[in-house]
């Protein structure tokens, strides 16, 4: 017990000085997480999207795909991003491994069919008269895709806020990637799993109240979001 | 059915839970590098067929091992940290420090060794081409970063020469093992510091980098074995762990450590230095 008050207290006084090596990497990690946040929307919202609208023939077996990808163990997503990055692997020229953008890679991979998933559920969820009238309306296919996501914006919110709490989390894919060098490539969960095995409980549980902070923050917006949608008040 | 297969899950867990203890048996405290070379696997069967003492092996990190021995939970212990052993035994812990063995560290670089320093003739050269090949952003050095025994002795050298190196752009710090740090090493082409056993055993896996210096007397990693002090635990087995200190300092045991590893890396992993 002693351990825990002294290193809540450690950690609160580390907060409040904003000490640079805990700011440092607080940063990496919104940085790093963020860019892969917005690359798994830019791939998973029309990916998503497309399933929830389209029919064509092998759709249910790309759902099974998509719902895999969802449970993707994100520490066999690293072991596959560290041998495709590797200098002995395909891609191993770029010289990506051990860098920021290793981790970007392996986040987006493990965001992505989560962001398509939850989209897709939100789209499948929209009204079908809406497409109806759409098109009697005269619209495109283009212009009809738009006007369903817009309609389902709230529960495609909800599916990026669900990829970035996934990944802000992440540390096996992190580790194996990143390679947790000081300063470059070590975020929050990796510098938990190193200062924790240092015994230094104070720097990690600074980390780890921040991480809960974080994942909080998103789980209440999510929380709040999906309030006003089932209320209906937008 | 049900029922059944439970209660034998549940007999087979009581049984696997709950070994024979045995009276006889010596508690060796000893640190995962030792255990994992192999050394002890090869020696203490003898020792087991001499004596007829059992030994069982805990294997940890040097500090959780002297841990152990302050805590009366062992009665040896086969640890590389002479300072703290010293301090173990002006504490009363242990008996004696006996000397049985050390083995060394190397410096690995890449291949191209960029920093040009396999003609360095010391730790000193060789420490300062890598320092000013980093700082002409020519190659970066790869540091654990964990505290462990064999970071500890990478930051005693950088200091030892007066050489600034943490927090400059080129050197990294991992927080990671030694195994991770090879295979890190290896794709980034870095310098690095590392045990001979561990880069010999990952060797065919790290095609990019070798030895670029050794054989300094810094680089030595001396071993030592300690009896847990009777006198403070009456449950130490100090008959037995006595038995393990000569069989241990033995010439003909002493030459067996000197050529542990020979066959199967090449060169020996341990060099002997009872006498």
């Amino acid at each position: 017990m002693d351990v825990f008050i002294s290193g809540l207290l450690e950690a609160i006084s580390l907060l409040l000085n904003l000490d640079p090596y805990v700011t440092n990497i607080i940063f990496v990690s919104m940085r790093v997480s963020g860019i892969a946040l917005i690359i798994a929307t830019l791939v998973g919202v029309p990916l998503g999207a497309f399933l929830g609208l389209a029919k064509f023939p092998g759709k249910h077996f790309a759902i099974a795909l998509l719902y895999t990808g969802m449970g993707l163990p994100p520490v066999v997503v690293g072991l596959f991003v560290f041998v495709l990055l590797s200098s002995a692997g395909p891609l191993g020229s770029l010289e990506w491994l051990f860098t920021p953008y290793a981790i970007i890679v392996a986040q987006s991979i493990i965001a992505f069919p989560l962001v398509a998933g939850f989209t897709m559920t939100a789209v499948m969820g929209v009204d079908k008269t809406l497409l109806l009238q759409l098109e009697a309306l005269g619209a495109t296919k283009k212009q009809a895709l738009w006007a369903t996501i817009k309609e389902a914006r709230l529960g495609v919110l909800v599916a990026v806020i669900a990829g970035f709490g996934t990944i802000i989390s992440e540390v096996g894919a992190v580790m194996l990637v990143g390679g947790n060098i000081a300063g470059r490539t070590r975020v929050l969960t990796s510098a938990i799993v190193l200062e924790t095995r240092q015994g230094n409980f104070g720097i990690a549980m600074s980390f780890g109240i921040i991480l809960l902070t974080i994942t909080f923050i998103v789980n209440f917006v999510m929380l709040l979001f999906q309030r006003k949608k089932l209320i209906g008040s937008d | 059915m049900k029922k059944l297969v439970f209660a034998v899950l549940v007999s087979t867990f009581f049984l696997v839970g709950c070994s024979p203890s045995d009276e006889a048996a010596l508690t060796l405290a000893t640190t995962t590098s030792t255990d994992d070379s192999g050394l002890l696997d090869e020696l203490l069967p003898i020792f087991e067929e001499e004596t007829g003492h059992q030994v069982d092996v805990i294997a940890v990190g040097t500090g959780q091992a002297l841990e152990i021995g302050r805590r009366g939970d062992a009665d040896i212990l086969l640890v590389h940290a002479k300072e703290l052993e010293k301090e173990f035994v002006e504490n009363g812990y242990g008996t004696e420090r006996f000397t049985v063995m050390y083995n060394d560290y190397i410096f690995l670089g890449p291949v191209e060794d960029v920093a040009n320093v396999k003609d360095s003739s010391n730790v000193d050269e060789g420490l300062s081409k890598i320092y000013q090949a980093g700082q002409n952003n020519e190659t970066n050095f790869n540091s654990r970063g964990d505290n462990s025994g064999t970071h500890n002795k990478e930051k005693s050298l950088w200091e030892y020469y007066d050489f600034n190196a943490e927090g400059k752009n080129w050197y990294n710090s991992l927080g990671q093992g030694m195994g991770d740090t090879l295979i890190a090493s290896n794709e980034m082409g870095a310098y690095t510091l590392t045990d001979r056993g561990t880069f010999l055993s990952m060797k065919d896996k790290l095609e990019n980098l070798q030895i670029v210096l050794e054989g300094d007397d810094l680089l030595h990693n001396p071993y030592g074995i300690i009896p847990v002090n009777p006198n403070k635990f009456s449950n130490v087995n100090s008959e037995a762990a006595q038995e393990l200190v000569e069989f241990f300092i033995r010439e003909d045991i002493q030459d067996m450590i000197g050529e542990y590893g020979i066959e199967n890396f090449g060169q020996p992993l341990f060099f002997p230095n009872a006498y």
